[in-house]
């Protein structure tokens, strides 16, 4: 199914296409009582129509931040759209009035929610919250946006749509809430759809599911997709490509096979090597990344890994490493010393002998360990 | 049944056990209230009857004064005995119904409206808009209510279109308060910030998505305050201030026995009894229904 879509989407039409998106060194930032928290900070990313794109950060890496500053959703009172540029088929939206982007939201761009208990109102039927976006934003009619309705709940995956079109949320499961809220997302056929953590509210087994549903409709649509977890196992086999957000800020982007295969830097290094495997034996201990991520209000200087990182040499403290092309096409790393070259096992080295890192963290060898 | 479903269904999602929840929520009426509150509903709706039809019940006339027959105590032919000046207590509780109902259903109703409109709006735009709506109901529950009261209804005439506005706009605050307390929390919930994603505008996302999160509680306090606003009305009747005699109301009949009560205890406590009936019930069918919307809301 994959090797049959792909080559339509990519190889066919996208040379002569500008992308579909283009974010250009997004900074997004919120007020506080503390001072700027600077949630995205120089981000730039761009996606071809058809195209899934995955982005993988920690809790409060800005990756949420992100995907709701490319909706242009962003809170009005203490959101401050600090810099960058952000592209639908060329047309610039970050600052775009309201009222011109509501003829994006919903028919251009889309989005899913992390938890559907919250993301649907609970007083209106779901059928009622489905066919109003048909009939506002489409224009159909009462029967055309009902017969629709029942269309898509079916192609959702809803057992029964008929009899789920006129009931409350409170009376769906959270698996059926989340397949009402993909179906509300894919009322108006978005050109682009973003996912925001769609399944970590819901329990393992339903998390499958919806991920093969949503990759399934796009797939079938061929609607840009970008998928936003702090999930490896979420992204692996379902995107295209990956970016690996810390911080606020890009440090690898690669196809997404890749990525498993020959991550460069420490961090995106660090999380593979912290997913636990099923061929491990019992009791294996899982190897966490030490300490926290950085305080956004005040990121350290350099780069902003450095104070957890297994290879942080001086340097890290003092430059701000940029994103690098790595050998592979599509493939870019934002490290001085990445994990696979000499002078990341020069770097590694160095510290394991020191017995700590440039920012002062102690490590030993055993945890060192081999690639997993 | 559940076979041909859930082999249905196997090839894309597993059907989940949704059911459960509805099920909770199609119990019979009956069961989940309890018999408490179905004698509340009975003697609200026998009230309600009273105060609709209570010139075509066979009570008698309430403003004929007999004043052989004053002061009797309750028999077969006066049900609940008669007043100081000789009239059928039970026929002024009947028709007395009509004053307490009308008040309090006209002034709920106003001051829901408003209030409840006032402080959906302010609690959604926000902005000065907020700021000034705010200040003008803080000035307004600040002012002591009986005495703004007083002075309004002398100001504004004594019929009962007048008492029942008056008391509708001072429990404006009251609604404007609670209504914009509960738009604050909706309008952060995620539901609304999916529905501008899809487009809604603004006026969209107040009527349809904020507005009926907001009726819910607002009615459910609506119901408990229409027991106080019968006490307000009741207050404004002894002071001599709500409707006019020989018009029945509740409050004064009250006032009035109030001068036999060492003798005749009857004439003020039947009218205090059915009052307090009538508030006790509000309260209970109120208290019972918001316990049912908070757990609704819990379980979304």
């Amino acid at each position: 199914m994959r090797e049959l879509a792909e080559p339509t989407a990519t190889d066919g039409d996208t040379p002569q296409q500008p992308p579909l998106l283009v974010a250009d060194d997004v900074r997004t930032y919120f007020r506080s009582a503390r001072g700027l928290v600077r949630a995205v900070d120089g981000i730039s990313l761009s996606l071809q129509r058809g195209r899934t794109l995955g982005i993988v950060g920690e809790s409060g890496s800005g990756k949420s931040v992100l995907a709701r500053s490319i909706m242009n959703i962003l809170p009005q009172r203490s959101a401050i759209r600090a810099g960058g540029e952000i592209r639908i088929e060329g047309r610039e939206i970050r600052n775009l009035p309201r009222s011109e982007m509501r003829k994006l939201w919903g028919l251009e761009l889309a989005i899913v929610f992390q938890d559907p208990m919250t993301s649907l109102n609970p007083v209106i039927r779901v059928g009622d919250q489905l066919t109003e976006s048909l009939r506002l934003r489409l224009g159909m009619r009462r029967g055309d946006a009902a017969d629709r309705a029942l269309e898509l709940f079916r192609s959702v995956g809803i057992p029964a749509p008929q009899r789920r079109l006129r009931e409350y949320p409170h009376q769906l499961s959270g698996g059926m809430r989340q397949r009402v809220t993909i179906a509300i997302a894919l009322a108006c056929e978005p050109k682009l759809l973003l996912a925001d953590e769609p399944t970590t509210a819901l329990d393992v087994t339903v998390q499958r599911q919806i991920l093969d549903l949503l990759v399934a409709r796009q797939r079938e649509r061929q609607m840009a997709t970008i998928l936003v977890t702090h999930d490896f196992g979420v992204v692996a086999g379902r995107v295209d490509d990956t970016v690996v957000m810390y911080a606020g800020r890009a440090m690898e982007r690669a196809p997404t096979a890749l990525l498993f295969t020959a991550a460069r830097h420490p961090y995106t290094d660090a999380l593979l090597r912290s997913i636990p495997r099923l061929r491990n034996r019992p009791h294996t201990r899982l190897q966490a990344i030490s300490g926290r991520p950085p305080d956004l209000v005040d990121p350290p200087v350099g780069c902003r890994f450095a104070p957890r990182c297994r290879h942080a040499q001086p340097r890290c403290l003092t430059d701000d490493p940029p994103l690098v092309p790595a050998e592979a096409p599509g493939h870019e790393y934002a490290c001085f010393y990445p994990v696979g070259t000499d002078e990341g096992a020069g770097a590694l080295e160095r510290n394991l002998r020191a017995g700590q890192t440039a920012a002062g963290m102690p490590i030993t060898p055993d945890a060192a360990g081999g690639r997993p | 049944m559940a076979q041909p479903e859930s082999a249905a269904v196997t090839a894309e999602p597993r059907a989940e056990p949704g059911s459960g929840a509805g099920e909770r929520h199609q119990r019979p009426g009956a069961a989940r209230y309890g018999i408490v509150f179905w004698l509340a509903v009975a003697w609200l709706v026998i009230i309600g009857c009273c105060a609709a039809f209570a010139q075509w019940l066979p009570v008698g006339d309430p403003e004929e004064i007999n004043v052989r027959d004053m002061l009797l105590a309750p028999s077969a032919e006066h049900l609940l005995g008669t007043d100081g000046t000789g009239r059928d207590v039970f026929a002024r509780l009947v028709h007395g119904a009509r004053v307490s109902v009308v008040v309090s259903l006209a002034a709920v109703a106003f001051g829901m409206l408003v209030g409840g409109t006032l402080g959906i709006m302010a609690g959604f735009f926000r902005g000065r808009f907020e700021t000034v709506v705010m200040a003008v109901v803080d000035v307004i529950l600040a002012f002591p209510g009986l005495v703004l009261l007083l002075a309004l209804v002398a100001y504004v005439g004594q019929s009962l279109t007048a008492i029942a506005l008056v008391i509708g706009f001072l429990s404006i605050p009251i609604y404007a308060r609670v209504a914009r307390a509960n738009t604050l929390s909706v309008a952060e919930r995620e539901f609304v910030l999916a529905a501008r994603a899809m487009g809604a505008k603004r006026r969209r996302l107040l009527v349809s998505e904020v507005a009926p999160n907001v009726v819910l509680p607002l009615l459910a306090y609506a119901l408990v305050a229409t027991g106080v606003i019968i006490i307000l009305e009741g207050s404004l009747a002894f002071l001599g201030l709500s409707v006019q005699p020989p018009t029945p109301t509740w409050g004064s009949m009250i006032a009035e026995g109030k001068r036999h009560l060492d003798t005749d205890p009857h004439v003020a406590a039947f009218p205090a009894v059915v009052m307090f009936l009538t508030v006790l019930s509000l309260n209970l069918v109120g208290d019972r229904l918001r316990n049912r919307f908070d757990v609704r809301e819990a379980n979304v």
